[in-house]
């Protein structure tokens, strides 16, 4: 029984192509529809009309529209790792070997265990949780939340990772058109006629909005006609971007917009290299939005069985589709519209067999029962609709048999977007809803439906209007002819009888007692309604639900819908995918890494890298048969010490500073002085933030009168570039100073060690003996017969060491020359690892210690802040709290038991001290094993540390049950008197 | 220092190409490329001096072509000075004996990594990775922008021809962030 | 949000860097001003629900800090200057 409610092609033949089937299932079952088809209208064109179950009562529910409105008909689409939830049927586009599953049911949807919950509905009101869920607290963790988590909800989440890439764009216009109804088409044909860039985006899959669910002509032709005409002129327009699957989700400041363009939803898996959705940020100068209406039901006992739908769904269906989603169907409506539907379906020779005009006299239909004045007051058919009970204008009673019922209570505006800089929708009662209001998003025009001009007429002409507007143009096209029916509404909310429960907002379960509860306890504005029923906070931000709800508020506590108010939308429109928002930046696309100059040689070497920042640094490079890290570290630290190691430092940052006000700016940067630095001299520089704390440190040298090379931490590299931009810009625009960053364009080597000198002058053209290029010397140099290079006598290990640095395309031939011209000395290179353990022996300060917390006097560099000079935190660094005598002093630790292990992050106490907040005396901040003085040491702050060398105290780390007995030492654990560094 | 041999940003030792549907991504590695910045004051004696020397100085966010030198405005009173590399490698001394003490000349050569783009059209392409308006520019104009979280400096030499100069370090992630984009785009 | 560049006419925000009230151009001199001038300087400042002078870095952009006057309820943007100018016009000269 194929397509059993798929009407005859020549009474309805629908925008599908019917010389062409699609195979798909629901819950495992085979089906078949047509390319147009969206699964909601293969899966009505089946007869299939149960689609889900409803969030809180486990209702069985199906589509109450034809859109992306819909509450009820949320499914599971695809399997494996592209299970998607919470999809809506009304809006999956149908393709050969689509799978769905229903969601949010248990065993089956038929059969669901969890529709216990509509039986105990009293329990479910309005606040049930808030009241019942209290007491005891501990409860609501254990047993409540987990309980409540796994009767609601809806759809499940897959484990897998999702296989498809998500794109990021940006596009520019001066039209952005949002919605390709009748407004749309004729405000971007008015404004690309014009000749002006436009982007005409619609979130379905085929243009034409409304026009393809109608029948009626625009022009001479047929309004989807109409539509498919103006879509293929505005195609052959170079200056114009026509986006279908496309939602304009948000409106953003100044003119931005984004939107979601779903590129490959509408396949199976999407073609090589393409995205399954593109996140794309607009530019615009100017925006439409012509985003039409959406109808809204009417609330009467059990209104969510499955058949009953909008009234213009139940159409939209039969003309767009071709389906009839009943063999006997009713319309119940307040407005003319509502006759639309009856009169549609019938020329379709669907049995329309009553309309329940909730309106008192006027004419009646011709050739269909027609009553006035009467209202459907219930239903039956647990899992899809069997029969309506209509409460006629003389108060009698009548059950009619219906498998389906279309309902109109008039059509709201879709202000959302005009919303979402908080412009406030005005209630129009002319039409019986909320229109876009005053103070929109700057630059956007709203034409059509959207601003309750619900002809088609006007829906042409305030979209031709609204681009000559926007873009101010003096003339525009002439507008086809079409229909300019008046809206005739009698507003009906809800309709007043019985006790039942009648839904208003189906998606989070919110009837029209819940609104009376919420009017009962006092919640009775908007917002507070919102928030105590969950009215309108569900996916679909309660589209359909809203007005309704609020209405029923004004009605009960005796105000106007104006008084009452509405709520506002916020981005998004409809809801988007989390891998739509993290675009390309997942796994290792996550952010691009950056390579060191020697990265090539350590991965042939099976280095292991370690990340910081973006940078991929050696951590250590094992050596055969070394199985566990400490080994491979001791390794490259003893080796160093005992002859030569080298280590890549391209990623310190790196400054050129120049200008004739270069020494002047950096003495006003840095605490310490470098005017007076000789020229072929570097020194190690502090600088502090204007609050006196330490914000970073490196070397500095003099490379010229002036001309200086500044070096930054890894981690501050940007930050203080960007300082010294603030200070040379803001602060000193008088001084001549440029800045360039040439951290990349030098390739950076550490070479420590007893024999670095013996090493690097095998490398070196010039003289670098002791008296030639003494400690603390820098300047330019070349290597290996030319090559014009650098080099500093700086150390960070205490050994005597050198930076050298080459044109970064050398780097790598560098280190293996270094490597190859001083085998005699064994080189060995060292990663991060080594690193820490020697500047930690060492006792200089680095990551644990620049903590953004510490002053220079913390760090025991308290005299490098010169007070000679002005300087950033020079006098900030003086407030009474940074300069006590017991504040915290940077020591060194190490166990008295050379065995025991130590902790960063442990805390100083006293012997004998409790373990408690009071007696805390400062904490470890670095910490490493010394294959050199055998044992694990460290550096901390203590309070008072400078006067408590030599003590004992204990280390206490209570996570990690460690409470240990260690020596106070100074910072400067190897080689103190530094005869190392300057040999 | 024959002794020495250069790598590519890429890890290589020679110019990477790749082709993506229409879109042709070439690595330059023939250019030299070092900044210039007015000394506070000396607009003047350096226009002068650059003018002398045949360096173009040209205006905010424009790139203008020379023989041997080409430049593109990077910021207020800097530009970045491009020449072929096999005749400019010490560009920065040559440009520091031309200008005087009118400028402050850094090399950069080795700070980027340089990829032009060749395609008809390269709009498709590079609305996927930036928000410049690359069919509405003019041809010359020059901007620093982001494509992945890289800053990177994006010359328009055509409505199918640009250069792109992005960090040397994150030249990989730079080139496989174009490569997606194309096929994504194409 | 589009800042209205003074060099480079309308940039997206998120190029910038946002630093703050744009009062911390007015930096006091440290070889006379004491604690008090610079706590005030560094930590006082105002808060204001409409128009507010800020500082922003076109970080991604020509390095430029910008004096933007925004309003902070509205994001309105009236005026976008050189830093450098208007910390000259303040009489930063030295």
């Amino acid at each position: 029984m194929s397509q059993s409610h798929r009407i005859d092609a020549k009474l309805a033949g629908g925008q599908i192509d019917r010389t062409r089937t699609l195979r798909f299932t629901f819950d495992g079952i085979p089906y078949q529809g047509h390319p147009g088809d969206t699964l909601a209208s293969a899966l009505l064109a089946n007869g299939v009309r149960l689609m889900g179950r409803s969030f809180k009562y486990h209702r069985p529910r199906g589509p109450i529209s034809a859109g992306s409105e819909e509450p009820n008909a949320l499914v599971e689409l695809r399997t494996g790792g592209r299970q998607e939830p919470n999809t809506r049927a009304t809006v999956a586009e149908l393709y050969d070997g689509l799978e769905a599953n229903s969601q949010n049911r248990w065993p089956s949807l038929r059969f669901d265990a969890m529709g216990i919950n509509d039986k105990l509905s009293t329990f479910f009101a309005a606040g049930f949780y808030y009241k019942t869920f209290m007491w005891p607290k501990s409860f609501w963790e254990k047993l409540y939340e987990p309980i409540i988590r796994r009767a609601a909800g809806l759809g499940s989440v897959t484990r897998e990772e999702d296989p498809d890439t998500y794109d990021k764009g940006f596009l520019h216009c001066d039209l952005l058109v949002i919605g390709a109804g009748p407004a749309g088409l004729m405000a971007a044909l008015t404004a690309g006629r014009a000749g002006k860039r436009v982007i005409l985006a619609d979130e379905d899959f085929r243009m034409g909005g409304r026009l393809n669910a109608e029948t009626f002509a625009v022009g001479d032709s047929q309004g989807a006609d109409w539509a498919a005409v103006s879509v293929a002129e505005l195609s052959a327009m170079p200056n114009v971007r026509l986006m279908t699957r496309t939602t304009v989700v948000g409106a953003f400041d100044h003119g931005i917009y984004s939107a979601v363009e779903r590129v490959s939803d509408h396949l199976l898996t999407p073609a090589a290299g393409k995205p399954r959705q593109v996140l794309w940020r607009i530019y615009t100068g100017h925006a439409i939005l012509a985003g039409g209406a959406t109808e809204r039901p009417i609330a009467f006992e059990n209104n969510d069985r499955p058949g009953i739908m909008l009234a213009g769904a139940l159409r939209a269906y039969a003309t767009r589709w071709g389906v009839k989603v009943g063999e006997r169907i009713a319309v119940f409506t307040n407005n003319d519209d509502g006759l639309r539907t009856a009169l549609d379906l019938q020329a379709k020779g669907v049995d329309v067999v009553a309309v329940i005009d909730s309106r008192e006299g006027g004419d009646l239909l011709p050739g269909i029962r027609h009553l006035r004045g009467a209202e459907v007051i219930d239903s039956t058919g647990s899992l899809g609709l069997k029969s309506i009970t209509v409460r006629q204008s003389n108060g009698r009673s009548e059950t009619i048999a219906v498998d389906a019922l279309g309902v109109s209570g008039g059509w709201n505006p879709n202000v959302n977007i005009h919303s979402h800089h908080r412009s406030r929708p005005v209630y129009d009662a002319s039409i019986a809803a909320f229109v876009p209001g005053q103070d929109g998003p700057q630059g956007l025009l709203v034409a059509g439906a959207a601003t309750g001009a619900m002809s088609t007429h006007a829906a042409l002409k305030t979209g031709r209007d609204a681009a000559m507007a926007a873009l101010g143009l003096g003339t525009g096209p002439d507008l086809p002819q079409a229909e300019d029916a008046p809206v005739r509404i009698t507003p009906l909310w809800h309709v007043g009888h019985g006790k039942g429960r009648a839904w208003i907002d189906q998606q989070n379960d919110v009837t029209v007692k819940d609104v009376k509860l919420a009017k009962q306890e006092n919640f009775t504005s908007v917002e507070h309604l919102k928030r105590y029923t969950t009215l309108g906070m569900a996916t679909d931000q309660g589209k359909t639900g809203n007005v309704i709800g609020l209405a029923i508020m004004a009605e009960l506590t005796g105000r106007s819908i104006p008084e009452t108010g509405t709520t506002i939308y916020r981005p998004p429109y409809t809801p988007v995918a989390m891998g739509t928002l993290a675009g390309r930046s997942r796994g290792k696309e996550f952010k691009p890494f950056r390579l060191t100059p020697s990265h090539h040689w350590a991965k042939e070497q099976g280095a292991v890298f370690v990340e910081v920042g973006n940078w991929l640094r050696t951590q250590w490079v094992p050596k055969a048969g070394e199985t566990e890290w400490r080994q491979s570290v001791d390794r490259e630290v003893l080796a160093t010490r005992k002859s030569v190691g080298i280590c890549d430092v391209t990623t310190l940052g790196k400054i050129d500073i120049q200008g004739t006000d270069a020494g002047a700016f950096l003495d006003r940067v840095y605490a310490n002085t470098f005017s007076t630095l000789p020229v072929g001299k570097c020194r190690y520089g502090l600088m502090l933030r204007e609050d006196g704390i330490v914000f970073d440190d490196g070397t500095t040298a003099r490379m010229g009168e002036n001309e200086y090379v500044m070096t930054t931490t890894t981690a501050n590299a940007v930050t203080v570039f960007r300082h010294l931009e603030f200070c040379r810009q803001c602060l000193w625009p008088e001084m001549d100073v440029q800045l360039i960053s040439t951290t990349e364009a030098w390739a950076q080597f550490s070479v420590a060690g007893p024999n670095a000198r013996k090493l690097l002058q095998k490398i070196v053209d010039q003289d670098i003996s002791d008296a030639a290029f003494p400690y603390m010397g820098a300047g330019s140099i070349t290597v290996c017969g030319g090559l014009r290079a650098r080099l500093f006598r700086i150390s960070f290990s205490g050994e005597l060491a050198y930076e050298i640095a080459v044109p970064t395309r050398y780097g790598d031939a560098l280190l293996r020359e270094m490597l190859a011209k001083g085998a005699e000395y064994d080189p060995i290179v060292y990663g991060t690892e080594a690193l820490g353990v020697m500047r930690i022996e060492k006792g200089h300060v680095a990551g644990g210690e620049l903590n953004g917390q510490s002053t220079a006097l913390n760090m025991g560099l308290g005299k490098m802040v010169s007070k000679k000079k002005d300087a950033i935190g020079m006098v900030l660094s003086q407030r009474e709290g940074l300069t006590e005598e017991s504040g915290y002093r940077l020591v060194g630790v190490k166990p008295v038991n050379p065995e025991a292990k130590l902790t960063a992050g442990s805390h100083f106490l006293e012997t004998g001290a409790a373990a408690v907040a009071e007696n805390d005396g400062g904490w470890l901040t670095s910490k490493v094993y010394s294959p050199h003085l055998g044992c694990d040491i460290a550096l901390g702050y203590l309070k008072g540390g400078d006067r408590k060398i030599g003590q004992r105290m204990r280390i206490v780390n209570l996570l990690a049950g460690l409470d240990t007995e260690v020596e106070i030492i100074s910072p400067h654990m190897f080689d103190p008197e530094g005869e190392r560094l300057r040999g | 220092m024959a002794s020495l041999q250069a790598m590519t940003a890429l890890g290589a030792h020679g110019a990477a190409v790749v082709e993506i549907g229409p879109l042709r991504i070439s690595e330059r590695l023939d250019v030299a490329l070092a900044s210039v910045a007015a000394r506070r004051g000396r607009m003047a004696d350096l226009a002068k001096t650059a003018k002398a020397a045949g360096i173009p100085l040209p205006e905010p966010a424009r790139h203008q072509s020379g023989e041997p030198y080409s430049t593109f405005w990077v910021a207020p009173e800097m530009w970045f000075v491009e020449a072929p590399y096999s005749s400019h490698e010490l560009i920065a001394d040559l440009l520091k004996t031309a200008l005087g003490d009118a400028a402050s000349v850094t090399e950069q050569t080795d700070a980027w990594v340089v990829f032009d783009l060749a395609a008809p059209n390269l709009s498709p392409v590079l609305e996927r990775l930036c928000n410049v308006d690359f069919q509405v520019v003019a041809e010359g104009y020059a901007t620093r922008t982001v494509m992945e979280h890289l800053g990177v400096y994006l010359i328009k030499r055509g409505p199918g021809s640009a250069r792109i100069y992005g960090p040397r370090s994150s030249a990989e992630s730079l080139l496989h962030a174009l490569e997606t984009a194309a096929a994504a785009a194409f | 949000m589009i800042i209205h560049h003074p060099i480079l006419g309308p940039r997206d925000a998120q190029e910038f860097v946002y630093l703050g009230d744009a009062t911390l151009i007015d930096r006091p001199d440290g070889m006379t001003a004491g604690v008090e001038a610079f706590h005030d300087y560094l930590y006082n400042r105002d808060n204001p629900a409409g128009e507010h002078r800020e500082l922003w870095y076109h970080e991604q952009g020509d390095r430029s800090w910008l004096v933007v006057t925004r309003n902070t309820v509205t994001h309105e943007i009236t005026k976008v200057e050189l830093a450098r100018d208007v910390a000259r016009a303040r009489g930063r000269t030295k």
